[in-house]
Parts: structure tokens; C-alpha cells; sequence
């Protein structure tokens, strides 16, 4: 019969609409619309007591004109802007620049005239990073044999210029050192989280030691 | 309608056409409203990245893959990786090979939600099953965030296994994903498969039978709606799929709805995958010890993978450097479009949507 099939996905539908745990929820960027028990909850009070304490907030949520600053959540794997980059483990060797698909690192070291000691590294002279091209593969952290350079979890980073998106070796030094997991499982063995967490020194972050096959079968639990 | 003389008329549709999904031109000739000839037009999107990955090693070529088909970036990850295996004889951990399964199955049922998705858009029911559909994608992609830090253009397999192994958070959430996942099918089903719109819209439009698909060379859902039941799975089992049981869903006569019912059954299908995967499932490394630079001995090779959209395979030739010689792609969106001209001859131009809709074609991969 003509007519059931679509009153059934209405029904369907009206569903979705009513019931509160299966409402869709409205991200509108960087701010989420937010609900009376929303607000509620991020005054801690009971709902019902909010609902008649703040009537007007109360109905402007119903609405849907209440927004609360809230953002998706982000995982610690996140590859993203802001490269977190340790000077005091960077060699300058220019592994990240080699192995980059589109070539956007430039590496300048300084040699002159100084007879390097064992154990003693390159004066960093240019790290450029052009960032407008780049498009977040990872690879240069992948390649880094001294895990001086790690992916930052940042994705807003709009500017007006193209210049501006280069990030120079100044601005590589003075980012928050907020390391992403992303191939660096001895970051991901302390749980660390750079989207919650806070800066992690070099100390913190430590050195990825290539593991053995033994040591991968026993890093993870079986499932 | 005899005794109006009418004449033929060519309309353009596309390139820039909110149905072409893409940048995709048709040529079409109308006589009245019936469609008389069609012709693609494509290359509007082309990149080269064949051309492209002549300059690069084997392990960047990894992040032009992503690109090509941007909706399953996985598949298209796995048929590379699999390939440059080939080539250079690399064997694979078995948890790479496990893990490397499910996140193909789950970029599978990716692939085929925006397809079914796109194709209720097509008929016209603008955005609301289509976000029924982003729903269960959002979650997919989530868990893909999880995997390898990005949603899209992932980049999470390397030739000899998978960059690193899925954090520990990842495996409940998997599992209540796998568990939310038929009831999310169930529900979309009753939305749309007994719907007396979309019947009459699609039951029996753009007929495609089983020696035309063949003789097109088509692969994918595509084939399979039309009663041939090959799917590179069964037929060349690669990975772990020898290990998993499970059906291989085929249509009945070829149509538009035949085209939408395959995917949604191959979607339950997946998810039977990954639930037999999950349980044999163990830990081991999850990446074989292969150098930045990977040097395959002078030769060739080709593998293949049954992606979303058909049989996705890469011809790669070395002759012993750090770069390929030559890199082809049998791209299954580009090859499935060759019945096209067949399928829209005689139809209304209403019906062209979504017949063209249904095959399913990506541009990125198209064009490459």
C-alpha cells in the first residue's frame, strides 16, 4: 500500500527528534549549541532547579540560542600543526628534510671553521618548516632517527599570508612542546595526552628505542 | 507521440554539477526527455599521480594513495602495500595483516555508507538519510583518528606492515562500534528499502545484466548486483580473508536497487569480518623490518585488493631503485564507468542521476 513505508521513516524520524539519548548533536564550530541540562551541569546544579532560577537561559536553550565552548575530542595520535622540536636532540642531520614527499624542510647547519668534538652537534642556522604546503603525512617524524621532531595536535593556524605560514627555526623553538603520539609509542606507553595534558620536557618525552620482536609482543596485552 | 517530429538536443551536465559527485562532464544527447547517447567526459581532476610517484620512494608513494580515492584511502593503502610486498618479497606479521584487515573492512562499510548516502541524495531526499548515513561514518572516522591521527588522508599502512600498533583505547571502542552497527543498518533499511519512493525510482532502472558487466570488465558491487558472484576475496583470497568465513551478496537482475541492496548487504558482511577478526586476533609485532629505502629487486608485479568500489590493483615495475619505474593503477571507479553509455540509452532524463549515482564513482580515483 502507498503511504506506509513513508509514514514508518517519519515515525523513524520523529524518533531521532524526540528522544534525548539519540538527538543528533549540533557542532557548530568552535562553539556546541547546549541544552538546559547542559547548562545545568556546567553550573552544577540539579536541572529542575536551573530550569526555574534562570527561565530566560532556559528558554533561549530550548531554542537552541545557548551555546557552550566546547571542542570534538580530539585523540593523542592527532597529526597536526606546530611541530614540537627538541633543539637539544636535533643533529641537523636532515633525515626529516629526505624523507619528506614534497620537500618542504630546509635545514641549514653551521660548520665554519669549528672542529666538532664527538658527541657535539651542528649549530641549527635555518629550520624551515613551510607549513602552507605541507600536508601532515608524518613522515619526517617517522624518519627522525634521534626523535628530536614531533607532530603538535594544533589545527588553527589561519593567517593572511603565505609568509607567515613558514614556521622558522625562532618560532620551532618557542612552540609549546606538546608532542603527538603519532610513532612515538614510548609517548603513547605513558598515556600521554597533548591535547589535555601539559608541555612535556625532553626528559618526559625520552628517546624511542627501536623495539625487537620480542619486546612488540610483549609491549601489547593480548586483545 | 506520432506526428511530432523532434529533434535531438545535447546538454551538457558538469563538470560542475552538484550530482557528478566531482568534477565529471557528461555529454549527453536528449531526444524529447529519452536519452539517446551519452558520452564521459573526464580527466578534469588528473594529478598524475602515476606520474607522480615515478619520483618518489616506495614509502612516500603511500601519501599519494590516499588521494586517489578519497573516500577509502585504507583500500587504496592496502592494494599499494601489498603490491611493493610483492615486489620486493617482504613478509608481513600476522597481526599487521589482521589489523590491516579490519581497517579495510571498516573503510568498506566508510565507503558504502556515503554511496548509499549519495545516492537517496540523488533521488532527492536532500541531506536527511544522507546524515543517517554521516552518523555511523563520523564514528568510522573517529576510530580511524584513533588509529593513525587523521580522518581522511590516513597514510597508516607502510610496505611490510602498519606504521604503528592501534592504542590500547582503540579495541573497546571498536567493539562498541561492531556491536551499534547492524542495529544502525537495520534502522537505515527500514528507512529506505521498503520506501514506495525509492522503489518506484529505482526497482528495474538502468538494467544491467550479467554479459554486459562482464564484457565491461566491472568489478565491485557493480558486478555483483547483477548475479556474478566473484569478489577477489573468495576468488584470490589475500591477507587473512581465507581465515574468515563469511557470504558474498549478489543481486538479482541488475538494477538501481539491486546496486543500493548489495552494498547494504555487504556492509553486514563486513561486520561479520571484523567480529571473526577481532577473535583471532593476537599480539606480535605489527611491522616487518623493512629500511626507509626500500629496494626491490628489477622486476614486476601486480596485486590486487577488492576495494569498496571494485577490484583496485597496482602494476608496479622497479628496476632496482629506490623509486618505481612505473606505477599503473586499475582504478575500479574509472573502469566501471565504461557500461555507462549502455545503461542510460532509453531512459528518461530524470533516471540519469541516479543511474549514474549508483555505480558509485569517485573522481579522485577517476582521473588520478
Amino acid at each position: 500500500m502507498y503511504g506506509t513505508g513513508i509514514i514508518k521513516g517519519l515515525g523513524i524520524t520523529m524518533k531521532n527528534l524526540v528522544l534525548p539519548t539519540r538527538q543528533f548533536n549540533i557542532h557548530q564550530y568552535p562553539n556546541r549549541k547546549a541544552s538546559p541540562a547542559d547548562l545545568a551541569k556546567l553550573e552544577e546544579k540539579n536541572t529542575i532547579s536551573f530550569l526555574f532560577s534562570n527561565p530566560i537561559r532556559s528558554a533561549r536553550a530550548l531554542v537552541g540560542l545557548e551555546t557552550i565552548e566546547e571542542r570534538l575530542p580530539q585523540h593523542a595520535r592527532f597529526r597536526g600543526e606546530e611541530f614540537a622540536w627538541y633543539d637539544q636532540r636535533c643533529t641537523g642531520c636532515a633525515s626529516c628534510a629526505k624523507y619528506c614527499p614534497l620537500g618542504i624542510i630546509k635545514i641549514v647547519t653551521d660548520t665554519s671553521g669549528v672542529n666538532l668534538q664527538e658527541g657535539q652537534s651542528y649549530d641549527i642556522e635555518t629550520f624551515d618548516i613551510d607549513i602552507g604546503r605541507c600536508m601532515f603525512c608524518g613522515l619526517c617524524v617517522e624518519a627522525c632517527p634521534y626523535d628530536a621532531l614531533h607532530m603538535g595536535s594544533g589545527f588553527e593556524e589561519g593567517t593572511y599570508r603565505r609568509s607567515e605560514l613558514v614556521i622558522d627555526v625562532e618560532r620551532l623553538r618557542k612552540a609549546d612542546k606538546k608532542p603527538s603520539t603519532w610513532f612515538r609509542p614510548q609517548l603513547t606507553d605513558k598515556s600521554y595526552d597533548p591535547i589535555k595534558g601539559s608541555e612535556a620536557n625532553w626528559d618526559e618525552v625520552g628517546r624511542h628505542e627501536k623495539p625487537t620482536g620480542d619486546q612488540q609482543r610483549d609491549r601489547w596485552a593480548k586483545r | 507521440m506520432t506526428g511530432i517530429r523532434t529533434e535531438p538536443i545535447t546538454i551538457n551536465l558538469g563538470p560542475q554539477h552538484p550530482s557528478t559527485h566531482g568534477v565529471f562532464r557528461l555529454r549527453v544527447t536528449f531526444d524529447g526527455e529519452e536519452i539517446i547517447d551519452a558520452e564521459p567526459v573526464f580527466g578534469y581532476l588528473h594529478r598524475g599521480t602515476e606520474k607522480l610517484a615515478e619520483t618518489r620512494n616506495y614509502v612516500q608513494i603511500v601519501t599519494l594513495t590516499d588521494r586517489m580515492d578519497y573516500l577509502a584511502s585504507m583500500s587504496n593503502n592496502l592494494a599499494y602495500v601489498r603490491t611493493v610486498e610483492k615486489l620486493a618479497d617482504i613478509e608481513v606479521p600476522e597481526r599487521a595483516q589482521y589489523i590491516r584487515v579490519i581497517s579495510a573492512e571498516l573503510q568498506r562499510i566508510a565507503s558504502h555508507l556515503m554511496a548509499t548516502g549519495f545516492l537517496l541524495n540523488d533521488l532527492g531526499a536532500l541531506a536527511t538519510p544522507l546524515v543517517y548515513c554521516f552518523r555511523e561514518r563520523e564514528r568510522i572516522l573517529d576510530l580511524f583518528e584513533m588509529l593513525c591521527g587523521a580522518r581522511i588522508t590516513l597514510s597508516y599502512m607502510r610496505p611490510g606492515g602498519v606504521f604503528q600498533d592501534a592504542p590500547e583505547d582503540f579495541w573497546p571502542s571498536l567493539d562498541s562500534l561492531i556491536g551499534d552497527l547492524p542495529h544502525y543498518f537495520d534502522e537505515l533499511e527500514s528507512l529506505i528499502t521498503s520506501n514506495e519512493i525509492v522503489l518506484a525510482r529505482t526497482k528495474n532502472v538502468g538494467l544491467l545484466t550479467d554479459e554486459q558487466a562482464i564484457d565491461n570488465s566491472m568489478s565491485g558491487p557493480n558486478l555483483r548486483a547483477s548475479g556474478v558472484k566473484w569478489d577477489l576475496r573468495k576468488a584470490d583470497p589475500y591477507e587473512i580473508y581465507d581465515r574468515v568465513k563469511f557470504e558474498v551478496p549478489i543481486g538479482a537482475i541488475g538494477d538501481t536497487f539491486d546496486r543500493y541492496l548489495v552494498r547494504i548487504l555487504e556492509m553486514r558482511e563486513s561486520v561479520k569480518i571484523i567480529e571473526q577478526c577481532l577473535e583471532q586476533i593476537e599480539s606480535g609485532p605489527i611491522r616487518a623490518n623493512t629500511p626507509f629505502f626500500i629496494r626491490p629487486p628489477a622486476g614486476e608485479a601486480y596485486a590486487a585488493v577488492e576495494g569498496p568500489k571494485g577490484e583496485l590493483g597496482f602494476y608496479m615495475v622497479s628496476d632496482g631503485g629506490v623509486a618505481p619505474y612505473r606505477c599503473k593503477v586499475r582504478a575500479p571507479s574509472f573502469i566501471n564507468l565504461t557500461p555507462l553509455r549502455d545503461m542510460l540509452k532509453g531512459w528518461k532524463m530524470g533516471d540519469l542521476i541516479i543511474i549514474f549515482g549508483s555505480i558509485d564513482i569517485v573522481l579522485g580515483e577517476v582521473d588520478r
